[in-house]
């Protein structure tokens, strides 16, 4: 695996950094001699930016901390360490029945990285985020002292530690509380809209009888299509569906970064309306497996190459209710414009429910997530939305940025400071100082 | 019953047969690891796991953890021999002390156990012993041969008894991993593409005690690799720097 298992998913920026192995979680926190200076624990390189990074300083590997602690299939609680992957959680327990509270589009996270970036997924709007269902954890500081931590113990430090990005220590193990299941299959249906007024009004039609919403929207569309796109929406299967075939898909992996970009012009706006025209009916209504309606891009391994050697950039961002939806047409306007376009642009309502996380970044409002070939104009337009989300009250994810700035930053999250407070003396990230550090 | 329980490779081995429901009993040095793995195990579904502390070198132990093994199991039929220490080549050049540290650890620890568990199985007419040694021991060379060494020793001793016990039908297994990323291998910073998962080397251990094999490389690539490391002539492999 070597050096190249240390990036992040986006490949960029790329960092020079050590990284040390935590194979037991009641040790202490690895170290050596070359390791000296700052550390962040790291998962399975998941988040697209630079939180997952300590350029010049030492990454703690916490891949082998892979063990299952407890599992009570009777109440749904669940505890491992902090390097188990959702996939094994999800290899585990579906067949008893349960199913992760929330989850985002790819199995292939930690549930330690799970926390500290407070993930979300499609079942926002009714479950709230990741951190909202974690029911306790265990956070090992660089001094060695070791805090249990839950909404009655040490309540400030679970607080800060949702959403902390690692900055606050090593979170050595988590408990979770499940969400029952009757069937590993979803009743999905897919509902073809014109424009972005459409896609408005089938989420709130959908939100209160939908667990799962998100919508995939064509950004290479403009004028009268703004918007257009497909809206997912389904619920768990029930109990007869117990026993179905599983639509089974091996997985294919993208084996190397093709030097010359598959992402451009007309790759993009042939894909983006194919896959609108896709779907001739404008309704459709499918049993899948959980795979397969979770984590669709999970069949095709290491997909992040496909944008080649300078790797890619994700912009997600949420806009709360009030500006929103003006906010959002002006924002689609600017990257339809650019011709920039995305594969992925997704949109989904995110909805009330609070995160027990201090540094959360879902607030009720629409989100909207991008990707773009890494280029100098991506950049100048995702500096651009940026403003658009500023004057709109918004925020942008850190866990999927590389490149916002620190005005932005501080903007979007004016508690950093109080955050601060919390963050392990030892700990740090390239995203961290970016952000927050002196001004160049 | 598995000694070195807490080894990597040993640790995914035991999830496979967990999965599978199995009864396990695991054998290592330190006690809070290896209740972290047996609550995993059981987690993964083994149907029951038990441990028991154990230091390789220290002989007199062996025989009274085997019979608590054989108790607490109602019998013993599979057992997987995983312990080992791989040194600082340079280290055990300069001192006698630290070699034969890695040969008691190595092999004669590993010798004394095989002993009273080959003699156990003899007499129960069944059982199967798996253990790991390494491509190191297929060919002494210079940037590891006390380790090497110590693995040739094991699985000479593994073909003798393979020979000695087929006639009872118990059945002996030669595990010969190459490069492992594990806790052991941590030290050696540029991992190629010659390295192995511990997971990847399980799966290849449990089909070789499913089918019952003799001599396993893990990955099989590493065959072929070894077939000509043993047949190039001394006088030309001396020259060698690897």
């Amino acid at each position: 695996m070597g050096q190249n298992r240390y990036q992040s998913w986006g490949r960029y920026p790329k960092a020079e950094q050590n990284a040390l192995k935590m194979f037991w979680r009641h040790e202490p926190i690895p170290s050596s001699d070359e390791a000296s200076g700052n550390i962040l624990p790291f998962g399975n390189g998941r988040s697209y930016g630079d939180c997952c990074l300590n350029d010049g300083g030492t990454l703690i590997d916490t891949c082998s901390l892979d063990r299952f602690i407890q599992f009570d299939a009777e109440q749904g609680l669940l505890r491992c360490e902090a390097g188990v992957l959702l996939s094994d959680i999800v290899e585990l327990v579906v067949p008893r029945g349960w199913f992760l509270p929330v989850t985002p589009a790819t199995r292939y996270v930690t549930i330690g990285g799970a926390v500290a970036n407070d993930i979300h997924g499609k079942n926002h709007h009714r479950s709230g985020t990741f951190g909202c269902h974690v029911s306790a954890f265990e956070l090992l500081r660089s001094d060695g002292s070791r805090m249990l931590c839950s909404e009655i113990e040490n309540p400030e430090w679970f607080s800060a530690t949702i959403g902390g990005l690692g900055l606050t220590g090593v979170i050595t193990w988590v408990e979770i509380l499940l969400k029952p299941i009757m069937s590993p299959h979803v009743l999905e249906e897919t509902i073809r809209f014109a424009n972005l007024d459409e896609f408005f009004s089938i989420s709130e039609e959908s939100d209160t009888t939908f667990e799962y919403t998100v919508a995939w929207i064509d950004c290479t569309a403009k004028g009268e299509r703004l918007g257009r796109g497909l809206f997912r929406r389904a619920n768990h299967g029930a109990a007869s569906l117990r026993g179905r075939r599983s639509t089974k898909y091996t997985a294919i992996a993208l084996p190397l970064v093709p030097s010359a970009l598959l992402v451009n012009r007309l790759t993009l706006r042939a894909v983006n309306s194919l896959y609108y025209r896709n779907q001739i009916r404008a309704r459709r209504t499918r049993t899948k497996h959980f795979e397969s309606f979770f984590y669709p891009l999970d069949a095709i391994g290491r997909w992040n190459r496909m944008y080649g050697p300078r790797g890619f950039l994700q912009y997600q961002c949420v806009l709360p209710h009030s500006d929103g939806a003006t906010a959002l047409r002006e924002m689609l306007e600017a990257v339809a414009a650019s011709g920039l376009g995305s594969f992925l642009a997704v949109l989904k309502i995110f909805g009330d429910k609070e995160s027990p996380g201090l540094m959360s970044f879902p607030r009720p409002g629409v989100t909207l997530a991008l990707d773009f070939p890494n280029k100098p104009r991506a950049m100048e337009l995702l500096d651009r939305l940026d403003e658009i989300t500023r004057s709109a009250g918004g925020a942008v994810y850190p866990a999927k940025d590389a490149r916002m700035s620190r005005e932005s930053y501080q903007a979007y999250f004016p508690q950093w400071e109080e955050f601060s407070r919390f963050i392990d003396p030892r700990c740090s990230s390239s995203f961290w100082r970016r952000v927050t550090g002196p001004a160049e | 019953m598995i000694v070195g329980a807490s080894s990597a490779i040993a640790e995914a081995t035991a999830r496979l047969f967990a999965v599978d429901g199995d009864r396990l009993f695991l054998v290592g040095r330190d006690s809070a690891r290896l209740e972290a793995i047996a609550d995993d195990l059981r987690v993964r579904g083994a149907a029951q796991v038990a441990t028991t502390v154990m230091d390789a070198t220290d002989y007199d132990q062996h025989a009274g953890v085997l019979e608590k093994a054989i108790a607490e199991m109602d019998g013993l039929d599979t057992v997987l021999i995983a312990h080992g220490v791989m040194p600082d080549q340079a280290v055990t050049e300069q001192s006698v002390e630290a070699a034969r540290a890695v040969i008691e650890t190595n092999l004669f620890s590993v010798v004394s156990l095989l002993t009273l568990v080959a003699n156990y199985m003899e007499q129960q007419r069944e059982g199967l012993i798996a253990v790991i040694s390494s491509v190191a021991g297929d060919r002494g060379r210079k940037s590891n041969y006390t380790y090497g060494s110590s693995k040739a020793a094991v699985s000479a001793f593994l073909q003798g008894l393979r020979n000695r016990l087929q006639t009872v039908g118990v059945h002996v297994v030669t595990i010969k991993p190459g490069y492992v990323d594990t806790p052991m291998t941590a030290r050696f910073a540029d991992k190629n593409f010659l390295y192995a998962q511990p997971a990847k080397i399980a799966k290849g251990i449990r089909r070789a005690i499913d089918r019952k094999r003799n001599v396993v490389y893990l990955p099989s690539f590493w065959r072929p690799i070894m077939f000509v490391a043993r047949a190039l002539p001394e006088s030309l492999f001396k020259r060698l720097n690897f």
